[in-house]
């Protein structure tokens, strides 16, 4: 877990280094430091950039633009009414680069904040991290995680059950619970693949089957994507109050890693209703599909719920970055660089939930023999629960015989 | 197996449901951030 924060910290913190700074550059290439030669050439320009400047910035170079952003010297202005006193000190290439930093004191009749930005060059970083790292490594762990499950499938096999069934079941699920699961499921699966669409659909759709079906089937995404969050966030409510105090960390679950779950090797180690592997699918679900619920709900009423500047200042706060070695995080940013940093933790906390997701959906169909069934009928063989969920059949069977009549009751 | 195909029909309904409200409630981008004079539909 701490791992997978690390790593949702570091692909995020890429982006935030990106977003604050339109120089850098968001592909693998090495960022020169500024050369000297560049900054003493300026005077010959009269303080304006040079030309080495300008090619290096075409190469994806760092360039110090802090000597464009002076604008203006209000100390020295002409008094109002001579010649040229109506700008204040400021000259017309002034005015422009102020625009060109998002700078200038802009005023609008309508829109807000949101029309105050004449120029975002925040949204080329956003735009290359996209289709660059996040679609390049977000591909690489989907398809490594399916990999990896077939690696194992052919090196394990299924995950028999070791004694023979007995034909006597136990209840494991509820038909409500088995509702609120597969309400999260299918909507998971749905967002799923019609996220992938909008993020991969350019670039892995169109050039095969034509920009035509591309677009219709990336409409047709976006509009299935918006409307079945609802059913996910609802379902994820549900799982979440149905489950927490069966999820809560225990001694058991030490045990139960100690020996890998019984995933390696032939020993089963005890588990209550849910072991340490099924704990730890629980939280991600919780806890990343909480996040991808957030952000997703900032860019489905845009501009109306930033959240990263906020976040960010929180931590700053907390001296993050310097435990990163980087930078403080960007705390004022544009109405449209919110919604970027909305968009790209959206994709890449999906992506991490989609892995876990991938492994839960092997475990609980082909992995496992016998897995299937508690999400089915809701009734599992009792020789499958005492090999996993040795503890919850014990209390299971307490309770049957405290029961009036010493019977499970009906549903 | 009632369950899982209900999870299913309730995904469509709850869809549904949210696209005719949220609609109506015009959440939309173009909806709550633009207007006529500054979009061709």
């Amino acid at each position: 877990m701490r791992a997978l924060l690390c790593f949702l910290f570091v692909l995020f913190a890429s982006a935030a280094v990106a977003q604050d700074n339109p120089n850098v550059r968001l592909d693998d290439e090495p960022v020169s430091e500024v050369a000297p030669a560049k900054i003493e050439a300026r005077p010959a320009t009269g303080g304006a950039q040079t030309r080495e400047d300008i090619m290096a910035r075409q190469r994806g170079e760092e360039v110090d633009t802090s000597f464009r952003r002076e604008f203006g010297d209000p100390d020295s202005a002409a008094g109002i009414s001579n010649q040229l006193g109506t700008l204040g000190g400021a000259s017309d290439p002034d005015l422009w680069r102020a625009l060109r930093f998002d700078e200038a004191n802009i005023t609008v009749s309508a829109g807000g904040d949101v029309a105050k930005v004449l120029v975002q060059d925040g949204g080329m970083a956003w735009y290359q991290f996209r289709e660059g790292p996040l679609t390049k490594y977000g591909t690489y762990l989907l398809l490594g995680t399916l990999g990896l499950l077939v690696i194992f499938f052919v090196l394990r096999g299924r995950i028999a059950v070791d004694a023979e069934m007995t034909g006597r079941t136990v209840q494991r699920f509820n038909a409500v619970e088995r509702f609120a699961h597969w309400l999260l499921a299918g909507s998971f699966i749905l967002l799923g693949f019609t996220g992938l669409f909008v993020l991969l659909g350019r670039q892995f759709i169109a050039p095969y089957l034509g920009r035509e079906f591309n677009s219709t089937l990336l409409t047709a995404s976006k509009f299935i994507h918006n409307n079945v969050s609802w059913a996910f966030m609802l379902a994820l409510v549900m799982v979440f109050v149905f489950w927490v105090i069966h999820n809560l960390p225990s001694r058991t679950d030490l045990k139960w890693f100690a020996q890998f779950g019984g995933i390696i090797g032939k020993k089963h180690p005890p588990a209550k209703k849910f072991n340490g592997g099924q704990k730890i699918i629980f939280w991600s679900v919780i806890l990343l599909g909480g996040s991808i619920s957030v952000s997703g709900l900032s860019l489905l009423f845009p501009f109306e719920l930033p959240l990263f500047a906020k976040t960010f200042t929180a931590l700053n706060g907390f001296g993050v970055n310097e435990w990163l070695g980087m930078a403080p995080f960007p705390t004022e940013l544009s109405p449209q660089e919110e919604m970027q940093f909305a968009s790209a933790w959206h994709a890449i906390v999906s992506f991490v939930l989609m892995a876990i997701i991938i492994a839960h959906i092997y475990i609980g169909s082909v992995g496992m023999e016998g897995a299937y069934d508690a999400m089915g009928s809701g009734q599992v063989d009792e020789a499958w629960a005492h090999q996993h969920h040795s503890l919850w059949l014990e209390e299971v069977k307490a309770k049957e015989k405290e029961a009036p009549g010493g019977a499970t009751p009906a549903e | 197996m009632k369950p899982m195909l209900t999870g299913f029909a309730a995904i469509i309904v709850i869809s549904v449901v949210a696209w005719y409200g949220l609609g109506q409630a015009g959440f939309s981008s173009s909806d709550v951030h633009s207007g006529p004079n500054v979009r061709i539909d």
